[in-house]
Formats: structure tokens, sequence, C-alpha cells
């Protein structure tokens, strides 16, 4: 047993960690990673450019539309090195999510249409799937397309919309069809978000910030042409893509990062004159997250050896997703823990920085936006029903 | 980046699989716990003969020339089937010792017959006083013409009973508590002035309270050089870790499968019980604990085969601390989802719940691993 890289892959290795180096500089890390103010949008669509030039914004694309033609164990190397130097993942909602169904399901003239400009950011997607009644059962949605002549009649209500005030486009889940099986009469739908008829409602999270909205569709028009597929037959292009959005979920390397951030802070905060790291007890809650992480990252290894061996992620993916939130929310609550008082001040009545925390803004938006990550991509309740279903036969 | 066992590793892990599925089932392991000695003699030959016992040691000696990778495939299988007979005692604890030792006489003395089976050997180690802390020995070797004079007491000695020859650490030098002065020497179980009380342990292997009065041994009985001792251990000691966590793993396997199987006959409210989300959640994460388990013994085994150091000490004591805490989790959850039966002595689910107890704290526990890796990873 070894986890040794080829020569050629090490090679890779250095050429993804100098191109990395040398593009995301300061001011980019600040405004991807949140800092207060700032042009959110721009400077996404803006970093995800500079990996469009390289030729490095879709590695998971077939080469044919735009992908890199990168070996499993290059695209391994890449997210690793992506999430050690703390750099934010490209948005998913076009790149890593529509565009597989586009280029798996879609037709030619849907193919050239959308590809081109989610590969350039040109586009910005978002993804309307849930609904108020439709969370983790989500074959019980029921927002309604009615076909009438070369159009769809949409209408109904959206919700937990990822990044809808910046969309351009959203695909969705729509009912077509009643009377069947609630997985049957479902169809995927390109829609505009210019469409008359559609309003964006913000929702503001418990970290304080808005990026999640509701999407509301009053009788909008959509052209017939933006049906992906056949119609009623949207769960199975949906169920594909679920199964791409569960992979690398691990962020073994983001997790990675975050612990190290952490012990550094631990070697600064004090408490009676003495280090928190130094603490027993506060090591103890540090090591019980960083053995965690060490296995995780050998399970993650054996999960991509097991693919760069031709076998296809199943429900391994769902594993690495429940350790890996898991193991993301335990280092939030530790950063917090170290954050104490300083976690609870708002950054509009109070300026951290003075009170030489400045951490704690951080600390606790991620703490409090991190709850999301157990339950958004099939809550891990859900995926503890997949594994208990697909690996041992329950 | 490899995570398979190479074809020869395969062999013999399939070699051991097939002896406990086909020769070692659960009657079987009862009536040799329930025998005088404890364990089977013919078993043992039968282990000889097929080449088992010759794993980690060099082919000059005989030996397979295996791995810690070999080791561990060995252990996992042995795990599956509880066996009691002294694997891990003889050959991974005495054995891995013994080949690491730079006594080269001694080592051809012995070596061939912890092979041919005619050897079973015991590391006397523990002290009444000591608990984990292997430095800690009061047993002291002083001394006299042409070697040492031993006396003291070790106290639940794996396999003392069954053991021929004993590996003893004994003070040559220095206060109860230092590293340095404590030394290692091989001891005939027969010698005058020793004394073997044997006694069986929760988990069906026997241990003993060996006693040492003037025992006089030759200075050629030295694994090393006298007080050198701790660093031959320190050495050895990842090895026998990652062994005995292979054991683990191989028991955590084995109650997860028997309790997912068990839940799927059972009736309850007209139903499998296996069909109850609550349950399969639980067995869910009992299964995620056994993977992050294994995980984590392959990351010891791939940096056994590097040059850091610390990095693999590091894992050694992260995965023992693991072994602990899921091992406990998987055995716990296995009673409880067997429900009444699984509180039966008849039933074979509390054996291996109470073999893993007894490697938890073989060699240290969760709580000391857990501690030596904060001191290595957090403290300056």
């Amino acid at each position: 047993m070894d986890i040794n890289f080829s020569s050629e892959d090490l090679a890779f290795r250095d050429e993804v960690r100098d191109f990395f180096d040398r593009e995301y500089d300061s001011s980019t890390a600040d405004q991807l990673n949140g800092a207060q103010g700032g042009d959110y949008k721009g400077a996404i669509v803006a970093w995800q450019k500079k990996l469009h030039a390289k030729g490095w914004i879709a590695p998971g694309w077939p080469a044919e539309y735009g992908g890199t033609d990168w070996t499993a164990t290059q695209k391994f190397i890449y997210e690793t090195e992506r999430g050690l130097a703390g750099i934010p993942d490209v948005v998913p909602f076009g790149l890593k999510m529509v565009a597989p169904v586009i280029y798996t399901f879609g037709n030619e003239e849907q193919k050239a249409k959308f590809l081109p400009r989610i590969l350039d950011s040109e586009d910005w997607w978002c993804q309307g799937y849930s609904e108020p009644g439709a969370g983790s059962d989500l074959a019980a949605l029921n927002t309604t397309a009615d076909y009438a002549g070369d159009n769809y009649i949409v209408n109904g209500r959206k919700i937990w919309t990822t990044f809808a005030q910046y969309a351009d486009w959203i695909f969705c889940l729509v009912r077509t069809s009643k009377g069947m099986r609630k997985q049957q009469g479902i169809s995927f739908l390109l829609i505009d978000m210019k469409t008359p008829g559609i309003t964006v409602k913000p929702i503001v999270t418990i970290d304080g910030k808005h990026s999640l909205n509701e999407v509301l569709f009053e009788d909008c028009v959509v052209p017939a042409e933006n049906l992906i597929g056949e119609q009623d037959k949207g769960w199975t292009y949906a169920k594909a893509l679920l199964a791409h959005e569960r992979t690398g979920m691990a962020e073994v390397a983001d997790s990675t990062r975050m612990l190290e951030a952490l012990k550094q802070r631990a070697s600064v905060e004090v408490n009676g004159g003495k280090a928190m790291i130094e603490d027993p007890i506060f090591q103890m809650r540090l090591s019980d997250i960083e053995m965690e992480l060490m296995a995780l990252e050998y399970t993650e290894l054996r999960v991509f050896a097991s693919m760069a061996a031709g076998g296809m992620p199943g429900s391994e993916s769902s594993l690495l997703k429940i350790k890996g939130t898991e193991i993301s929310q335990a280092i939030h609550e530790l950063q917090l823990q170290l954050a104490s008082y300083y976690g609870g001040a708002l950054p509009d009545d109070l300026n951290a920085e003075q009170l030489r925390h400045d951490f704690a803004f951080e600390a606790r938006g991620k703490y409090m936006y991190g709850r999301a990550a157990t339950i958004y991509g099939g809550s891990n309740e859900v995926q503890r029903n997949v594994i208990a279903k697909a690996v041992l036969g329950l | 980046m490899n995570f398979d066992f190479t074809e020869e590793q395969t062999m013999i892990k399939d070699s051991v699989s097939r002896f406990v599925r086909d020769e070692y089932d659960f009657d079987t392991r009862t009536k040799i716990v329930a025998s005088e000695e404890g364990i089977s003699r013919e078993f043992w030959s039968m282990f000889a003969e097929l080449g088992w016992l010759s794993v980690p040691f060099a082919e000059e000696y005989g030996g397979f020339g295996g791995s810690v990778e070999d080791i561990a495939a060995v252990m996992e299988e042995l795990g599956k089937g509880i066996v009691v007979e002294p694997y891990a005692s003889t050959v991974v604890v005495f054995g891995g010792l013994m080949a690491a030792s730079d006594n080269e006489s001694l080592k051809t003395a012995i070596i061939p017959s912890i092979i041919d089976g005619s050897c079973m050997g015991s590391f006397a180690s523990t002290e009444a006083q000591s608990r984990y802390e292997m430095s800690d020995v009061a047993t002291t070797a002083t001394a006299c013409d042409g070697g040492y004079k031993i006396s003291g007491e070790k106290t639940v000695v794996a396999n003392g009973g069954t053991a021929n020859k004993l590996i003893v650490t004994a003070r040559t030098s220095g206060d109860q508590y230092d590293r340095a002065g404590v030394s290692l020497f091989l001891v005939d179980a027969e010698a005058s002035g020793v004394e073997v009380k044997s006694y069986k342990m929760m988990d069906g292997q026997s241990a003993a309270t060996v006693t040492l009065k003037d025992v006089v041994v030759a200075e050629s009985q030295l694994l090393n050089a006298a007080g050198e001792g701790m660093d031959l251990i320190d050495q050895v000691m990842p090895q026998i870790l990652m062994g005995l966590s292979a054991e683990a793993l191989g028991i955590m396997a084995t109650l997860n499968t028997t309790t997912v199987e068990y839940t799927k006959v059972r009736q309850q409210f007209d139903t499998p019980i296996s069909s109850f989300q609550v349950l399969q959640h639980r067995m869910v994460d009992t299964f995620m604990a056994c993977e992050q388990t294994k995980s984590m013994l392959y990351r010891g085994l791939c940096q056994a085969g590097e040059d850091d150091r610390h990095a693999l000490l590091k894992t050694v004591h992260a995965l023992k601390a693991t072994v602990a805490r899921y091992g406990r989790l998987v055995g716990e959850e296995a009673i409880q989802i067997h429900g009444g039966i699984g509180m039966t002595d008849e039933l074979n689910i509390g054996h291996y719940v109470k073999r893993l107890m007894m490697i938890n704290v073989t060699f240290g526990d969760g709580d000391f691993h857990q501690k030596k890796f904060n001191q290595l990873a957090y403290s300056a």
C-alpha cells in the first residue's frame, strides 16, 4: 500500500500550485471569502474567468464540451490543491449541476446555446428544486408547467434558491403530469430569470447574510424548446445529477486548512495567561476532530483510488458527505468556542478589530451558515437512508 | 497510489480466512477455551505448517520476510474468528521484538523455533503499578558473574502460561520511571526462580503473573544493549499496535455484519426490525465507524513504508484511540440492536465485544494514546 503519485502527477501538482500562487491574490481572496463589502458576484465571475482562460474551469466535463481531459488522479490533485490554498470551489449551479444534465440529456441546440456561456461565466445559474412542501421528499414538488402550444405556463414557488438574486437562468423541476407515481410526471425545465411573472424574495439566514431566496412563478411563459429531454422524465435526469452533486463533498483539503488555522489561532488566544492550545481539554477536542479528519483523508483516497481504477462513485459519496460535513461543522464549533464573547459581536455595531479578535465575525458566520451543510445536497439523514439501502441492504 | 494487498498477501489472508470459516466456528472455539490449556496445540502446528508463524521474520532465519501489511492481513482475519491461539503475543509482540533485536546468536537460536511452532513467546512488561507506562519498571536486573540476576513481579502477562520463552523488561540502571536503564532479557519460563501463575481473562485468552526471584541470565540473553530496551520497544510498537488494530477491525466488521443480518430476520411488530429507520441509521453509523478505522489503519500501513517517523507515530496513536472509541461504539450497538439475545453468553456477540475490550487496554487505552497524540501534535 502506498499513496505515491507518479512523477507526471507530481509535475502537474506543481503546475497547479504555481498557478494558484500567482493568480489567487489577496484581494480576490478577501472578496471570495466573504469579507465585508465589495462586489461578491463580480469577484467570483472575475476569478472564474481566470480559470476559464487557463482552461481549468470545468475539470469534470468531457473534453469535447470544454472539459480538461484530466485523469481521475489529476482531478483529485486539482481539488486538493484548491482546498489547501483556501480557494472556494466554483459556483456549482451552472458548471457542476446543470451543465452535466445539458451535455448528457440536452439536444444539440441546447448544448450550443448554454454550455459556452456557462464555461465563460457569462450566465449565472441557480437551482429550482426545493419547494416549501418538498425538501428531502423532493418528488412531492408542486410547481406546475402546463403545456400550451409551444410554451409551458409555469406556476408555483421554489425555495432555498442560492444566489437567485444574481442569476440569469434557473433550472427547475416542474410537474407536467399528475395522477401517476409522484416521481413520474416531473420535467426538467430551463427558465430565463427575466421572464415576466418571476419574483425573487430574499431570505436572510441565521448568519445575517443574504444568499438564499424564494422564487415565485406566476403564469410564466417558458418556450417548450427549454425542456431538457422528454417531458415527464425529469426525475431520471435529476437523479443522475444528484450523484454528481454528492461527489467531492468530503472537502478534506478545505477542512485541513481550516483546522491548521484553528490551531494557529489557539496558540494565540489565551486563558489565564496560557495559550488555549496547551489546555488539555481543548487539546482533546482538537484531536477528536483531527483524528477523524486523518481517517477521512484516507477514506477519500480509498474512494478516489477505486474511481481511478474505473469504479463509479456510488454510495461512498454519501459516506464522504456525512463525515465531511460533520467534521467541518465540528471545526466551526471549536472556532466559535475559541472566539468566546467576541463571536457574539455584530459587525454593524462593533469593530472586532478593536477588540483584537478579528476572526470572531468569520467564526460565527461560518458556524451559523455551516449548519446548512448537513441539510443541503440531500440531508445527512437522507444520506444515511441511502447507505442503509445501498450498502447494508436494509 | 494503491490500497490493495499484494497477491502474496491476499493468498495468506485467504488462507487464514478459510481456516476461520471452515475449521474455527464458534463451537470449536468455545471448546478450546474450556479446555485445560485454553488453546489448541494442534491448530498451532497447523499455523506453523501453513507458514503463518513465519510472516514477520527475515528469510535468512527461515521467515516469510513479510512487512506490517502482512501482519495486519493475518490479524484482521484472525479477529473475525476471535482466534485464541497466541498469534499476537508470540508472533507479533514477542516475535516482533526478537526480529528487531541486534543479538544475532539469540535470533538464530529463537526465531526458527517460533516459525516451526515449538516456541511460544510472551512479553512480560506490565507491573502492578505501571498501567500503560512501559518505562515504569521496578523489576531489577543486577549485574553478577557473567550476567544478571533478575527480581520482580510482572502482572497480566498475555499468554504467560503457555509461553516457554519470555522477554522481560528489567531495570539495569536508573530510577523506577526512567526511560534509560530498562533492559530486555530473554528468560526461559522454566528457569530456576521463575514462577508463573496463569489465569483466564474475559476474552478467553490467558494471562499470568510472573514472579522472578534471583533469576540468573547470561549477558548473551540481552536483546540489545543494556539500558536501551525502550528504544527497541519504541521501534517495534507501531507494528504491534497496527497488528492489534487490524485484529480489532476484523472483529468490528464481523459484529457489524452479524448485527445487520440479525435485524433482517428478527421480527417485531409484524415486520423485520431492519425496516426501522432508527436502527438503520445506527447501523450506518457503525458501518462508517468501521470504514474510518480501516482508513486510519491503512494510513498507518502506508506511512510505515515512508521515512517520516513523527507522522507515523501520530497516526499510530490516533489509530489506537480510534479503535478504542469506535470499537466500543460498534460493540455496544451490536449488543443493543440484538436486544435480549445479545446479553446471552451463548451467543458469539458478547465474546467478540470482550476481545475488543481487551485489545483496548493492551499497550495503552484510547485516552492514553490520544494524550500521546496531543503531545506530538500540539506541544511546542
